[in-house]
């Protein structure tokens, strides 16, 4: 599907000879440099495309990143191990369970750490939770990106923040949770927490019904989406795509069956598929990534053992409800260790380097925005401005995770 | 379940392959000579035993005496994953070949190991820096970048308030 590649080509050779028959003489045309953003609604933060245009038709797109760029690959080498977990959560500041999670696993695969059956699930119920928050929040900013100015976004935010609400109650933050701890979860959840969980789950398969009926059949998405932005799957795998944008692609490939990590392997469910690659299919993803996210759910909150939720690593320190969490002094063994997860962005790595000292000797994050981000001068040359924004939106980047 | 296949298992099939090729073997990685990287790349990309299409992840690592470059790399043909070093020894100006040309999804990854280490990709179409600005000195992950008095190198040596000298460093050069 590299029609609309060459329709572009096409479509601007003809603009050219129609003035050049109408005036009689050929016009001297350059081509025209736009930037969007860094200040910019469409780029989801602090993010700069330049795209190089001759009228409507994209020649060259250029993204210009790093306004963001905190440096915290360096910042966690000055640091020990259990004091960079809060850096996890302001990569991605949108799925920053995820973020702990992908940490907190790379640090226990690299201490051989075995972690209670509880807190796995824990951590897949929150990680899951996450997801539908995530993915809520990208779903209405990308009809946001179409034009159906802030209603979609609304509606999605109603539900989001009934999650953040269950947040708040295991962990006290909202944002920035900082709920996982190596060895397992910093606290466990309290009492009032399951029913209101459980309240949710009723609620949502209403909520999510009514964004299918409010967004799938919409025909101003659709005549925006569909054949935009096509990736094919080859293209997708060479170009380290992940997540639901490779899947939209057709290639059903995703962690949490691949390679089950927490509770996944004793949970059921489907991996979502596109066929076409373009940005309605990513989102079409998207939208039945919910409902699994949602079965999942449900049956996890039904299976959760009950038990400890932290393995004792280190030197616990006993909070004052008499509880130990947080290990703060231990140092690992010689060695390196590449954790990853399937983030509601796709495939978030963290490949960490221990000399057997307190902190780690190199801490890299391979972050699902900034690597999707690859194929987009692909998919933007010979698109319109107009398209250009919505393949943007389809990549779905959280900017604190593409400059880290 | 993902296999991870250990670097002496890939180190043993690469050398069966293309002899001498391998530089070093560990339980994590195997470490493949920079002349031949590319063709060890292509084969463990497009070999039916093989089949690594996707890169995971690529990053590079300032060893202190000498750079690496780290390519996780995941097939998903036979679920397996495995890890591909690759070692510059020139402390100074750090080279390796580009593995664009087998994966295009590295580009955005080598500069960003450009930006942050120094480390020149050979073939890359496009190295400039991506996070930091054009003309901005030195590369901030070098370990040896804007040292404390002492000569003393980022990283923490002991935990905050354990007994010790003052500063605390990841020893002196």
């Amino acid at each position: 599907m590299t029609l609309r590649r060459d329709s572009g080509q096409a479509l601007r050779q003809d603009s050219g000879q129609a003035l050049r028959r109408d005036s009689g003489q050929a016009i001297k045309s350059e081509p025209f440099v736009v930037n969007i953003g860094p200040q910019h609604p469409s780029t989801h933060g602090v993010f700069r495309l330049k795209l190089t245009l001759d009228g409507e038709r994209i020649l060259d797109a250029d993204m210009v990143m790093g306004y963001l760029h905190r440096s915290m690959e360096k910042l966690a080498e000055e640091r020990t191990y259990t004091q960079n977990i809060p850096f996890t959560d302001r990569t991605d500041y949108l799925a920053a369970m995820t973020g702990n999670l992908a940490y907190v696993m790379a640090v226990e695969k690299l201490m051989e750490i075995e972690v209670p059956e509880r807190a796995k699930f824990l951590r897949t119920i929150m990680s899951e939770l996450q997801r539908i928050a995530s993915h809520a929040m990208a779903i209405g900013i990308f009809a946001n990106d179409c034009g159906a100015w802030q209603t979609p976004v609304m509606h999605m935010f109603r539900d989001r923040e009934k999650i953040l609400d269950l947040f708040e109650m295991a962990c006290g933050a909202r944002l920035t949770l900082n709920y996982m701890r190596i060895g397992g979860v910093s606290r466990d959840i309290p009492p009032e927490w399951m029913p209101q969980a459980r309240k949710l789950l009723k609620e949502l398969p209403k909520r999510f019904a009514e964004y299918e009926d409010l967004l799938l059949s919409n025909e101003i998405i659709i005549a925006r989406s569909r054949g935009v932005g096509v990736l094919t799957a080859d293209e997708a795998i060479a170009h380290s795509v992940s997540g639901p944008m490779l899947r939209g692609s057709g290639v059903a490939w995703d962690i949490r069956k691949a390679d089950p990590y927490a509770a996944y392997d004793q949970l059921d469910f489907d991996i979502a598929v596109g066929t076409n690659g373009d940005v309605y299919d990513r989102f079409v993803v998207r939208l039945a990534e919910l409902r699994q996210s949602l079965h999942i759910l449900e049956q996890a909150l039904d299976m959760m053992p009950s038990g400890p939720v932290h393995e004792r690593v280190g030197t616990a320190t006993v909070q004052p409800w008499g509880q130990a969490v947080a290990p703060l002094a231990f140092r690992p063994p010689v060695g390196e260790a590449y954790g990853r997860i399937e983030s509601p962005r796709g495939e978030l790595g963290y490949y960490i380097v221990s000399d057997g000292g307190p902190s780690p000797f190199r801490f890299h994050i391979r972050s699902p925005s900034f690597i999707n981000l690859t194929p987009l001068k692909l998919l933007s040359v010979g698109a319109t401005v107009a398209d250009a924004i919505v393949i943007l939106g389809s990549v779905d980047i959280v900017v604190g995770e593409v400059d880290r | 379940m993902t296999t991870f296949v250990t670097g002496f298992e890939i180190a043993g099939q690469i050398d069966a392959k293309f002899p001498g090729a391998v530089q070093d073997a560990q339980p994590e990685f195997a470490a493949v000579k920079p002349e031949k990287l590319i063709e060890v790349l292509t084969w463990m990309r497009d070999d039916d035993g093989h089949r690594y299409r996707f890169l995971s992840s690529l990053t590079g690592v300032d060893r202190i005496d000498w750079f690496e470059v780290a390519y996780h790399l995941e097939s998903f043909q036979h679920n397996r994953k495995t890890t591909i070093k690759v070692i510059s020894e020139d402390r100074e100006n750090p080279k390796v070949p580009s593995a664009v040309p087998v994966w295009p999804g590295a580009q955005l990854q080598e500069r960003e190991a450009y930006d942050l280490l120094g480390i020149v990709f050979e073939g890359n179409p496009d190295l400039r820096r991506i996070f930091l600005w054009e003309g901005f000195a030195g590369f901030p992950l070098r370990k040896d970048y804007l040292n404390m008095p002492g000569g003393q190198m980022a990283g923490l040596e002991r935990f905050p308030g354990e007994p010790g000298v003052e500063l605390s460093g990841r020893g002196t050069e």
